[in-house]
Order: structure tokens, then C-alpha cells, then sequence
């Protein structure tokens, strides 16, 4: 019977997260529960989130209370079916404990870090999760982000597919050469990051920025993609908050860090001390700030977005979505009305421009089926 | 993100800014391993290892091995620096500083106001501080408030690997005189530092602990004493602890902002306590944040002697985290 038995384990949220705390439980001990509840909030140095149970069934036990940490990988509850038994359940922790061993900082960046490659005469950094085999699923990240932006995300759909995440040139450990700072010449690094990574083909999901180069892309280059998931895209209409791009570009102190990271959450709450700290170490680095400047002038010249992709959203034929945040306020959720027929859209309540952060159980959802679908 | 010390990180923004720029040299005693000895010139690479590989990458011309003599030292990095170069002297120990401190406080800091704005002087000198290593009065003082009250003179005070690498570019990138005080006894501590060159810029403090009930300023070594307290206490005591990273300009304005939330305030500095960096946060407190203030000002800081030898006289001399917690419970208590 202990085959039903599920644990429900700490989540590696981003590279540097070795443990996290259980800040609350959201469901009490019997409570039945599907995948995708909200079940507990976590809390990491970096962020706190809630946690949503990959599984189905009753939850039975909450091995960790409110208030404790544990490593990565570490038991945090039970999940079963009613008719396992207690002892059952006991046995099945008491095993799992037995057994455990938290990942050691080497072992742990030494499997699950980024890698550097060689793609078109540039260093690009990259993460790669899950199995080897299958169609990965690549993510292409917005205007001064990073790979990490997919925290929420790649390790959860990793459990399934092979994925990748790349760093854009001028952005988190990629080389800061952004050749012109145009659409073409950040699409020509992702065609090259997959040429070099052998990716024939891949389902692409692009987040703001990185929303309109993968449509840039899927037009340019169609048989390489097989799914599109547009989340906040730019490319969709000519509105963008230029205070935020600006500020964002000038920000070299902990204050205006705060003021411009808080413009892309519903709830400011959720922008943490050590996301403040890893924006102003990205700005810091030699050369983010031209490479900021030059994609923003190409991208955003006279405070409108220049690359208008709705025709190329039309014409594309692979399964598409879209996917935006009701309360965003780096590109209206506006831009998603009056999509072309058979493109899904899914406009999400109480999330900003990151919904894929604010709301990622239900955006991983969303990329899972129309992956699957494709 | 590679973990380094901060030996490393201080090495590797020399190394890369002397690979960007051929301005840059580095000029003192020993910084290329000791010429008068035997075996390969990098063997040692500075007194505790932190100019180690330097000379084999770029030359005995650009990695000065000098005779015993700082105000010479001092003296040619301040020309050189005037006339285009930008080198990196290291003053070995702080405490060598009366034998040149003409060169560096009447010329250096000087050459800019002398010459009406028409000469900068783009010099960074580094400098090892600190007790604890039972070195004895001559080789364990701090001074870097010696410095800090020279107008033109910038100073750096780091006290971890990310900001040591960050600021060590900047004052290399910087037109005036920077003094960088390097923490004998935290070289080996590591952080998370990108292998990237990245500047942090001066006068930007950083909150290593943030907290509402007490502000602890702290320098240098002495950040990791308040953080070990601010975390010790974490369950009873808010704790926030500000480092300043530069002492020249100084952030008045996160220690001012700090004091207004917590209306607490503890100064740790290993000098002396006259004349101190501790008296100086604390009277700028007092004239700036006085009605902030919901408990007296609380220094810690070694008493008025010479560093002890002796192990154990030195051990209750230097200020530690004990020191720290009972200062932080007495300004909670009033």
C-alpha cells in the first residue's frame, strides 16, 4: 500500500537555495486536497511563495510545523489516500528520514548549476534540468532578468521535460555584448544558443521582452518551434511603462531597486531584500548598464514599443497561449483583447507583469498542457 | 556564483585591472614575492599572499618590488599617479604609516586643490589592519581613522569578498587618492563573487542584518561580530547592522535612516576610542538624529593603549561579540 503514499518535500526555489522555512500551512492535517492546492507558504532568503502540492489525496501529516526549516529535498508533509493506515504512514516517514541526505553546496551546483557555452562567438550562461530526452522546453527571459526568473517554474517542469533557460546577452552570467541591442540581434543569440546547444527544437515560453523575441522567433524560424508561451509579451501593442525601463536602467541604489522591482508585483510584499541585492549586483557588472541602454533604445525608441508581432502571432500555426497578469503594470493585460483566433489567452487575477512568479503553480499548469497538447 | 576569500577577490580586481588598463601598477615591499630570496620570483606574492602571480603575468615593470622604504613608496606612487600611471601601493601594515604619511596626506590628498582642479591623482594604497594575530603594538592597530579625517583621501573598509572585489575596482577606476584597509584576519572569509568585474561605489552603505529594535554600525572585521550577534539575539532583539564599506565619504544617510526606525544605536570599531570612527558615527548621530534617539549612544571599542602581545591581554582587548551583546542589551534596557 505505501505505493499511494506520497511525500511532499521543499522545493529548490533558484540556484542559491539550500533550505527553506515553513512559514505557514494553508491546509490542516485531514484535509483532502488536489494537485495544484495551495497547501503551505515557504519561506527562502530570497522569497517567500506559497507552495502548491503536486499531488492529490489527504494530506495525513504535516511532518514540519509552521516556523521550520529544512534543506532541499527535506520532508515537509504526507500525502495519501484515506485508506493507507497510520503505521503505515509512520513507516513510510520514519524511512524516509532514515534515509535522507540533504545535497552538499558541491554536489548540488555541481548538478543542478548553470553552464557557460560558446554560441555565435559569445559566452552565453544556461540552465539545464530534467531528462534528456523529448523536446525541451525553453525559456527566454524579459528585459534585465535572468535565468532565475524561472525559479518557480523550470524545476517544477523539469519533473517532465527537458528544459533549458538562457541568459540573453547582457543579462545574469552571459557576456554583456549585445551587438546592436535589437530584436534580431538577441534572436540571433537564442538561434545560436540552440544551435550550440544541439536544441533542434524546442516549446518556447518568453516572458515580457523575451515574449516578443520567441514570436519573433517562431516567425522567423517556425519549424524550430513547436509551442509558443507568450507570458506579458512585449510585441502585442505599443504601450509600455517607460518609468519603469528607465528607472530600472538608472537604478544604482537600494531605494530606486525597491521603487522599480515593486512596479512589476501585484503585492510589493513579495519583492524580498535579497531580490534588491541581486539587482543592484547585476547592475554593478562591467558593461549592464550599455547593454541595458541599447536594448532599451531599440526596443522602446520615443517610450513605445517599436516591434509590433500581432500579424506574426496570426500567421504562426504551432499551439500558442498567452498568458498576463490582470494587475500589470510594465504592459497592460489590454494588449491581450482582440487576439487572433486560436490563440489561447488567460488573463490571471491579483498578478502583476510576473505571473509566472506571482501566480506560477497555475502558469505551470498552463505550459504543462499546451506542451503536452503540442 | 563561485565562492572566494578575500584574498582572491582583491587579487583577481588587480589582476583584471591590470589586464584592462597598462596604467595600472603595483608598487611596495614584497608585492612580488621577495627578489632577495631564492625560487621563482611569485613564490609568496605580498607579506600574506594577496599580490600572489601578479609578476609572472605581467612583468617586473609593472609589479615594483621596492627596498624598505614607504615614504619612497609612497612618494613615487603619488608622482606616478599625477603623471598618468595608476598604481596600487601597498603600504604593508597600517602601522608604517608615520614614516610616510607626508606623501600621502600633504601631497596626495592635496595635488587636486594645489593645482586648482588640474591634476588628479588616481592612486589606490593598500593597507593590512587589525589585531588578533598576537603581532604586538607595532603591526595590530586599525588607523583608518588617521585617514579618514584627511580631506581628500577616500577609504575603504571592506569586510567580505564581494565588496572587497567590487570596491577594490572602484578605487582602481577612481581619480583621487583611495586608502583600502585590508582586515589581516578575514582575508580567508569567503563570499559568493561573480568572476565578472563589477565597482560597488563609495559611500553606499549595506545592511548586512535588518532589524527594528537596534542599529549596530560596524567596520570591517567587526561586521562579522555584529552579525554574529544580530543573529544570536535574532528571537529576542531586532538587530540591524550597518556596514558603511567606506569610512571616506561616509553614508550618513542609511545610518541616520537606520537610527530613525530603531531609535538605537550601538558604533563597534576595533581603534582606539579617541578620535574614532565609533566617536565620529556617534557625534554625527547626536547632532543629526538626536530626537531619533530612545536610549544613549553606545561605543564599543578596544580601550586607549597600545595592542597587547600577549595572547590573552589581547583577546580582552580588541572589542568581540560578548562586548557587542551587552552594549546592545544596555541600550535596550535604558
Amino acid at each position: 500500500m505505501t505505493g499511494s503514499i506520497t511525500p511532499i518535500t521543499m522545493p529548490k526555489w533558484g540556484l542559491t537555495m539550500t533550505e527553506g522555512m515553513v512559514a505557514k500551512w494553508l491546509v490542516a492535517a485531514g484535509s483532502a486536497i488536489r494537485p495544484g492546492d495551495e497547501i503551505m507558504e515557504i519561506e527562502t532568503t530570497k522569497i517567500t511563495n506559497v507552495y502548491e502540492s503536486p499531488a492529490g489525496g489527504t494530506l495525513r501529516r504535516q511532518v514540519v510545523p509552521e516556523g521550520g526549516t529544512v534543506p532541499v529535498g527535506g520532508l515537509l508533509g504526507v500525502v495519501a489516500g484515506d485508506d493507507v493506515s497510520d503505521a503505515e504512514i509512520d513507516a513510510f516517514i520514519e524511512k524516509f528520514q532514515a534515509e535522507f541526505v540533504p545535497p552538499s553546496d558541491d554536489e548540488d551546483a555541481a548538478a543542478s548549476g548553470p553552464a557557460m557555452i560558446e554560441a555565435g562567438g559569445r559566452r552565453l550562461r544556461y540552465l539545464r534540468l530534467g531528462p534528456e530526452d523529448g523536446v525541451p522546453i525553453l525559456f527566454v527571459h524579459g528585459f534585465g532578468a535572468d535565468l532565475g526568473a524561472w525559479m518557480f517554474n523550470q524545476p517544477a517542469l523539469a519533473e517532465r521535460h527537458a528544459t533549458f533557460a538562457l541568459d540573453l546577452p547582457g543579462h545574469g552570467g552571459s557576456s554583456k555584448d549585445v551587438g546592436g541591442g535589437d530584436a534580431a540581434a538577441l534572436i540571433a543569440a537564442i538561434t545560436d544558443f540552440m544551435s550550440a546547444a544541439s536544441i533542434a527544437r524546442a516549446h518556447l515560453v518568453g516572458h515580457s521582452l523575451g515574449g516578443a523575441l520567441a514570436l519573433g522567433l517562431a516567425q522567423a524560424d517556425p519549424g524550430r518551434i513547436a509551442s509558443l508561451t507568450l507570458i506579458a509579451p512585449a510585441g502585442l501593442g505599443p504601450d509600455i511603462n517607460m518609468a519603469f525601463i528607465d528607472g530600472f536602467v538608472r537604478a544604482g541604489k537600494r531605494k530606486e531597486a525597491k521603487d522599480v522591482l515593486e512596479l512589476l508585483v501585484a503585492d510589493r510584499k513579495a519583492i524580498s531584500r535579497a531580490m534588491i541585492d541581486d539587482l543592484l549586483k547585476y547592475k554593478r557588472l562591467d558593461g549592464v548598464v550599455p547593454a541595458l541602454q541599447a536594448i532599451a533604445a531599440a526596443a522602446f525608441p520615443g517610450g513605445r514599443q517599436r516591434d509590433q508581432l500581432r500579424d506574426a502571432l496570426a500567421a504562426a500555426t504551432m499551439p500558442r497561449q498567452v498568458i498576463w497578469g490582470r494587475a500589470d503594470r510594465i504592459i497592460p493585460a489590454a494588449h491581450a483583447e482582440g487576439l487572433p483566433a486560436g490563440v489561447a489567452v488567460h488573463v490571471l487575477d491579483n498578478a502583476g507583469h510576473l505571473p509566472h512568479m506571482e501566480k506560477s503553480g497555475e502558469v505551470n499548469r498552463l505550459i504543462a498542457d499546451l506542451v503536452s497538447a503540442a | 556564483m563561485p565562492s572566494k576569500s578575500i584574498r582572491q577577490a582583491i587579487n583577481e580586481a588587480l589582476r583584471q585591472e591590470m589586464t584592462r588598463d597598462p596604467r595600472v601598477v603595483v608598487i611596495g615591499e614584497d608585492v612580488a614575492g621577495g627578489q632577495g630570496g631564492t625560487g621563482s620570483l611569485d613564490a609568496y606574492g605580498g607579506v600574506l599572499g594577496v599580490t600572489k602571480g601578479l609578476i609572472g603575468e605581467f612583468g617586473a615593470s609593472r609589479v615594483i618590488d621596492t627596498p624598505i622604504t614607504e615614504s619612497a613608496i609612497m612618494g613615487a606612487a603619488a608622482g606616478a599617479a599625477v603623471t598618468g600611471l595608476r598604481p596600487v601601493a601597498e603600504l604593508m601594515f597600517c602601522d608604517f604609516l608615520g614614516v610616510c604619511f607626508d606623501q600621502i596626506y600633504n601631497q596626495a590628498a592635496k595635488f587636486r586643490y594645489m593645482f586648482g582642479g588640474k591634476a588628479t591623482t588616481p592612486l589606490v594604497i593598500r593597507t593590512m589592519i587589525g589585531g588578533g594575530r598576537s603581532a604586538a603594538a607595532q603591526h595590530s592597530q586599525v588607523l583608518y581613522q588617521m585617514f579618514t579625517m584627511v580631506p581628500g583621501l577616500k577609504c575603504v573598509v571592506p569586510s567580505n569578498a564581494y565588496d572587497a572585489k567590487g570596491l577594490m575596482i572602484q578605487a582602481i577606476r577612481d581619480d583621487d587618492p583611495v586608502v583600502f584597509f585590508e582586515h589581516k584576519l578575514i582575508y580567508d572569509h569567503k563570499s559568493e563573487v561573480p568572476d565578472e568585474a563589477y565597482t560597488i561605489p563609495f559611500g553606499e552603505a549595506n545592511l548586512t542584518r535588518e532589524g527594528d529594535d537596534v542599529t549596530i554600525v560596524a567596520l570591517s572585521r567587526m561586521v562579522h561580530f555584529a552579525n554574529e550577534v544580530a543573529d544570536r539575539l535574532a528571537k529576542e532583539i531586532s538587530c540591524e547592522v550597518v556596514d558603511p564599506r567606506t569610512t571616506s565619504p561616509l553614508d550618513a544617510d542609511t545610518i541616520l535612516e537606520s537610527v530613525e526606525k530603531t531609535g538605537r544605536l550601538v558604533v563597534v570599531d576595533e581603534a582606539n576610542p579617541r578620535c574614532s570612527m565609533a566617536a565620529d558615527i556617534a557625534a554625527l548621530v547626536a547632532d543629526r538624529g538626536f530626537d531619533f534617539l530612545k536610549a544613549p549612544i553606545k561605543q564599543v571599542t578596544a580601550p586607549h593603549t597600545p595592542v597587547p602581545f600577549a595572547p590573552a591581554l589581547e583577546k580582552l582587548y580588541l572589542p568581540n561579540p560578548d562586548k557587542i551583546e551587552t552594549a546592545v542589551r544596555a541600550v535596550m534596557a535604558d
